[in-house]
């Protein structure tokens, strides 16, 4: 299977440069530059069908092509590279053995956009994929991929890289930029959307790192061969799923998105670890729903999934083998997400260690049933609180009463948690 | 006090940037890597140099996980209890780490080399359990391992 942001791949060390070009990298910014349009390049992308890989799946470039493009000021592209949902670490090992194509991705979407200058934002902890990205955006430089009238074409380019602190909510595309902007980093209401008021109040698109990382193999090859390199007529695209828990062997790997969740599992994972069996999984990180054992079919794509109850989410798979308690589970992603609340709003400032708290009362064997009940209303009120964060933390909350009721009341009636935790 | 060498070094990182707040994480960081934590006085130094008042630089420190605004040891210990490290038995590493450093979650050792503070995800999943120290990354750590680490991560201070 031929892959595609992996192709450059090393073992044990980042692509160089020189490697990276010889493979063919920058020729897409070339051919983009000197033989398409901004509109061309536009189109492309959305005849691909790529969707955003940062959680939502949103069409990448229809959300370009919301930009508009006769207002006057700058506008402003920033690359989300704040990967903090836990289960997710897909972007850093991208950037970590190849921080080339995110670049000349950036630079593409930019000519797009009509965008001069770029941000990309990059969590703490990730200073390595950063002291890549800031070598790849020099030789970039050096190069002449960026800078002034790249290729003669008159279309000149900046990237910026914003190191942040640490929390959770910058991920928040909103959230996003009032941290970029060295403001609390509390989410702002929508609309306007940032397409038409984002950064500094200028048009700005928000791209995860691994959408903007295809976009070279999308204007290259065109949009038909991406359609075509999915494992499904319906999806497009490969997509990184890194995966983590109690299987043998955890890792990242680009596979076909609609690859089948078994075979993600049970092929390049090489199956449960040692004495373990497959009891649950969170299918695309911390805010989506468990998919269960008898799900294991499922087209790992954004449309297979959703109707299974879940989100792609990420591809950040988290697997639970059947040892695991899952209201423990579920109250260490809500405790996660109590903690990452910003504050902002009361449903998501009061509720969330509410929530906690019956989790936590439930899983000690002091739980009422009507505890049930109460977590079932609170998974549809968090749905009104500000941001996303609130309703993707009821995520798990909401699987875990789909799929394991059961498992919650016999927490309840035996008075202790059946597999000893507390 | 900063050496003025920093403090013009930091100067020109606001001067750069776009509008003087956006420079306002990197001078916090950077205070932070010269006194260990962002004391009172870094405070009045970051307001200063980014053009805000102190109020302002303090809602920004008190709101970000990795700028301590409390005095913290020489080494920070930050260990995952995001969802794959629980499940990886990172409950049981933090609960080793307190005991073996004799300090609770939060707290700073007698000899002031470490503190030990619970952390959201560090993007290594795949390697759980993990933890960091300082900018180094450690995945797949075990009760055995980390006692090996801690003795490394104490020679080298
Ligand atoms: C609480 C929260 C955290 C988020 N964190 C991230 C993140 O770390 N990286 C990311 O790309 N998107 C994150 N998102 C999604 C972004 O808001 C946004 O949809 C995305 O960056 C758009 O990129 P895409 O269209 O390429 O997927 C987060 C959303 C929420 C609500
Ligand atoms: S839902 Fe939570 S994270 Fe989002 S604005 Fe409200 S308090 Fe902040
Ligand atoms: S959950 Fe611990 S590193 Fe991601």
């Amino acid at each position: 299977m031929e892959q595609i942001l992996f192709r450059h791949n090393r073992p044990g060390r980042v692509v160089t440069f020189e490697e990276y070009r010889s493979e063919g990298g920058f020729s897409a910014l070339k051919k983009g530059l000197t033989t398409m349009s901004p509109d061309g390049v536009q189109q492309t992308v959305i005849d691909s069908g790529m969707r955003g890989r940062g959680g939502a799946g949103f069409p990448t470039g229809k959300k370009w092509s919301f930009v508009p493009r006769n207002l006057p000021g700058p506008r402003w592209l920033i690359c989300n590279c704040d990967e903090m949902e836990p289960g997710t670490y897909k972007d850093r090992i991208l950037l970590e053995s190849n921080p080339y194509s995110l670049v000349e991705g950036i630079i593409l979407a930019c000519y797009a956009i009509g965008v001069r200058h770029a941000f990309i934002f990059i969590r703490r902890g990730y200073e390595q994929a950063a002291a890549n990205l800031k070598n790849a955006v020099a030789e970039a430089h050096g190069a002449g991929f960026l800078g002034e009238n790249i290729f003669g074409s008159g279309f000149s380019c900046d990237v910026d890289i914003h190191l942040s602190a640490g929390r959770y909510i910058c991920g928040e595309e909103t959230a996003l930029m009032n941290s970029l902007e060295g403001r609390r980093a509390n989410p702002r209401a929508k609309p306007p959307f940032p397409a038409i008021k984002g950064l500094w109040g200028g048009p700005t698109v928000v791209n995860n790192v691994e959408s903007l990382a295809n976009v070279p193999y999308i204007i290259a090859h065109g949009a038909e061969w991406f359609k075509g390199t999915a494992a499904t007529a319906e999806a497009s695209g490969m997509k990184l799923f890194c995966v983590s828990g109690h299987v043998a062997n955890p890792g990242c790997f680009e596979l076909p998105l609609g690859t089948r969740l078994g075979e993600i599992i049970y092929g390049p994972c090489g199956g449960m670890r040692h004495g373990s069996s497959f009891k649950a999984c969170l299918p695309g990180g911390a805010s989506t729903p468990y998919l269960t054992a008898e799900q294991l079919d499922v087209a790992m794509d954004f449309d297979p999934v959703a109707k299974e109850g879940s989100r792609l989410g990420t591809g950040g798979i988290v697997v639970f083998d059947q040892h695991t308690c899952m209201v423990g589970a579920t109250l260490n992603l809500v405790r996660f997400y109590a903690r990452e609340s910003c504050g902002w709003c009361t449903p998501c400032r009061e509720g969330l260690p509410y929530v906690v708290h019956l989790l936590e009362k439930i899983e000690a064997g002091q739980g009422r049933e009507e505890h049930i009940q109460i977590l079932k209303e609170h998974v549809q009120r968090l749905n009104y609180a500000f941001c996303a964060l609130a309703p993707g933390a009821m995520g798990p909350v909401d699987g875990l009463l789909r799929h394991f009721e059961d498992e919650v009341r016999e927490h309840i009636t035996k008075s202790r948690c059946p597999f000893g935790g507390s | 006090m900063i050496p003025d060498t920093l403090k013009t070094k930091l100067k020109r990182r606001v001067a750069a940037a776009i509008t003087n707040r956006e420079a306002a994480i990197d001078v916090m960081k950077s205070l932070q890597a010269h006194y260990g934590w962002l004391t009172d006085e870094a405070v009045q130094e970051a307001a200063e140099i980014v053009g805000l008042s102190t109020l302002q630089i303090e809602e920004l420190a008190t709101f970000y996980e990795m700028i301590y605004r409390r005095p913290v040891g020489r080494r920070v210990i930050h260990a995952c209890d995001s969802i794959s490290c629980w499940a990886m038995g990172g409950e049981a590493l933090l609960a080793h780490l307190s005991g073996h450093l004799e300090i609770k979650v939060g707290e700073t050792t007698a000899d002031g080399a470490f503190t030990l503070l619970p952390c959201c995800c560090l993007g290594n999943c795949g390697e759980a359990p993990t933890m960091m120290i300082g900018d180094t990354i450690y995945g797949r750590v075990t009760l055995e391992s980390a006692l090996e680490i801690l003795k490394r991560e104490r020679g080298e201070i």
